[in-house]
């Protein structure tokens, strides 16, 4: 077994032993205030608990599955973003062509792109040549109403559902010297700190929230919660600069810089449900909603983690 | 032989629901019944799509699904052995004659039409089957939400009054799978099921369809997002 496989088990047994810890409170909690399953607040912790295992697990598998585990599930990961997004735009029948390869030529590509590693064109692929080729399938249809909202809402779904998702497997693709076979791990500290800082944010916002920072937006996301929850987050970031090839100082400031697009990723998704008059993107993960209102954070942080990381530790091998 | 195109009908019914609710990770919203309440029903729902009857099928509790008929036009489904295979054993439908389009309604009652369509849809009720029907006749194709109601709705209600008619809405199918559409899109879709409605006493055809309609109507989950067609 490698380093970078032991430092992984390591951290998937550590994460593991959270949820443990995680299911017997909730556990505790359901058997002394809500035994019949009557107060909605356990109810729902529960079952964002339950949720929360099977997306470990998940998690897990890829991780251990290489290269192509991780492909295939960020794969998935977009597909079932993009249907939770195109539900809720204006394409309707006459952008039936144009969804179709928005879902079964566009998606794929761009996976396979990053299969390959081809970042010449996967980090331009779809703002530059699906931006430009698709709105010309849409004109196609002849259907002349509503035409900009339909091809910019298409547009947009597919450059946070699929070129933002797509930029997490992409970390693999990263050569940083002393850091070989390590870039899973750098993945899985990504989606570690993005999550905990939205977990981390809620609890700091129960306690502590006083003051709202998009009243009108969402009533839960409040400067304290926003301040505890990406302080805390950084801070664990920071003791878990073992797993990335970045020193404590430069781990902590990264995991500033994820926290804070993560949260802001949080607000516009907000937003966008708040404009289409929906409370979560889907129904598919019990207690979360759907797959975009888990994904949201981490889908605003990946592309520039990546391209960060890229830009100050990238080195091509002489 | 028999048999096993029985058991051939019965996987391929497997198949067709996983498919079906891979596609459109369908939600049930079960608004107005309880779905196990053991009630024979007529569902009647809108139509813009071929899936429709796949759709409120798949969500119904296995239990029940055996027992639901979904009542399709003839003409389509007795095209071709696949079809025919499809809509009569897998689903069990029941075949209706339909009218050309634009022929007026079809003959309210025909009780000298041993294939007329009200008998042999109250036939099948009294064999203890649920209807899964489509009011509008025909599939939706254009921008209206739901087209006028035929009349048969109001000779079954009359013909069956103690039978509950649950108006079911399939929201997004027709963006799934629009017309001349032969890969469907993986968009989500809702099946909402509203409250039973009745005959009045007294009630004519007309308010009977209107109230009927408009029951289906107000089941849309989100009546103004939409604006392109």
């Amino acid at each position: 077994m490698t380093a970078a496989q032991r430092d992984l088990l390591l951290v998937i047994a550590g994460i593991g032993g959270v949820l443990v810890l995680a299911s017997a409170i909730g556990w505790l909690l359901a058997r002394r205030y809500s035994p019949q399953g009557q107060n909605a607040a356990i109810e729902n912790l529960n079952d964002r608990i339950r949720a929360w295992w099977l997306m470990v697990l998940a998690l897990a598998l890829a991780f251990l599955g290489g290269r192509a585990g991780v492909i295939l599930l960020f794969a998935l990961c977009s597909l079932a973003a993009l249907r939770e997004f195109m539900t809720l735009t204006n394409a309707g029948r006459a952008d039936h062509r144009t969804l179709a390869a928005a879902f079964f030529i566009v998606l794929p590509v761009q996976f396979w792109l990053v299969w390959i590693g081809w970042y010449g064109l996967y980090a331009i692929f779809i703002p530059v040549w699906v931006f430009l080729l698709l709105p010309i399938l849409s004109v196609l249809s002849g259907e002349t109403r509503n035409y900009l909202v339909r091809v910019a809402e298409m547009q947009w779904a597919l450059m946070i559902c699929v070129f933002c998702v797509s930029h997490v497997p992409a970390l693999l693709d990263l050569q940083i010297p002393g850091h070989g076979g390590r870039n899973v791990l750098l993945i899985a500290w990504l989606v570690m700190v993005v999550q905990l800082s939205d977990v981390l944010q809620y609890v700091w916002g129960k306690l502590a929230g006083r003051h709202p920072v998009a009243p009108r937006l969402s009533p839960s996301k409040t400067v304290e919660g926003f301040l505890g929850g990406t302080l805390s987050a950084a801070l664990i970031g920071t003791a878990l600069w073992w797993m990335t090839p970045f020193r404590p100082w430069q781990a902590g400031l990264m995991a500033l810089l994820v926290c804070a697009l993560g949260f802001a990723g949080g607000l516009v998704m907000s937003e966008i449900k708040r404009d289409r008059g929906v409370k979560d993107w889907g129904h598919s993960i019990a207690g979360h909603g759907g797959f975009i209102d888990r994904l949201d954070s981490v889908v605003f942080a990946a592309p520039i983690f990546f391209h960060v990381t890229r830009y100050f530790w990238h080195q091509v091998p002489a | 032989m028999a048999a096993i195109r029985a058991i051939l009908a019965r996987i391929a019914a497997r198949i067709l629901t996983f498919v079906a609710r891979a596609i459109t990770a369908v939600q049930p919203l079960w608004v107005g019944i309880d779905p196990d309440a053991p009630r024979q029903r007529v569902y009647f729902a809108n139509h813009a799509s071929h899936g429709d009857f796949i759709l409120i099928w798949s969500v119904l509790p296995p239990r029940l699904q055996r027992l639901t008929r979904p009542v399709a036009g003839a003409d389509y489904w007795q095209r071709g052995a696949l079809r025919r295979f499809i809509g009569c054993e897998v689903f069990g439908a029941l075949l209706i004659r339909r009218q050309a389009e634009g022929a007026g309604p079809l003959p309210p009652d025909g009780r000298d039409d041993p294939e007329a369509p009200i008998p042999r849809m109250a036939a099948a009720l009294d064999e203890g089957s649920s209807l899964i029907l489509f009011p509008e006749g025909t599939r939706n194709q254009g921008d209206a939400p739901l087209l006028p109601f035929r009349s048969g709705l109001y000779h079954l209600a009359r013909a069956r009054p103690q039978v509950d008619l649950v108006p079911v809405w399939i929201e997004n199918l027709n963006r799934v799978l629009p017309k001349g559409a032969v890969v469907p899109v993986p968009l989500m879709c809702k099946v909402v099921f509203g409250a039973p409605l009745h005959l009045a006493a007294g009630e004519d055809k007309a308010a009977f369809l209107a109230r009927a309609r408009a029951a289906l109507l107000a089941l849309r989950p989100r009546q103004d997002a939409q604006v392109a067609p």
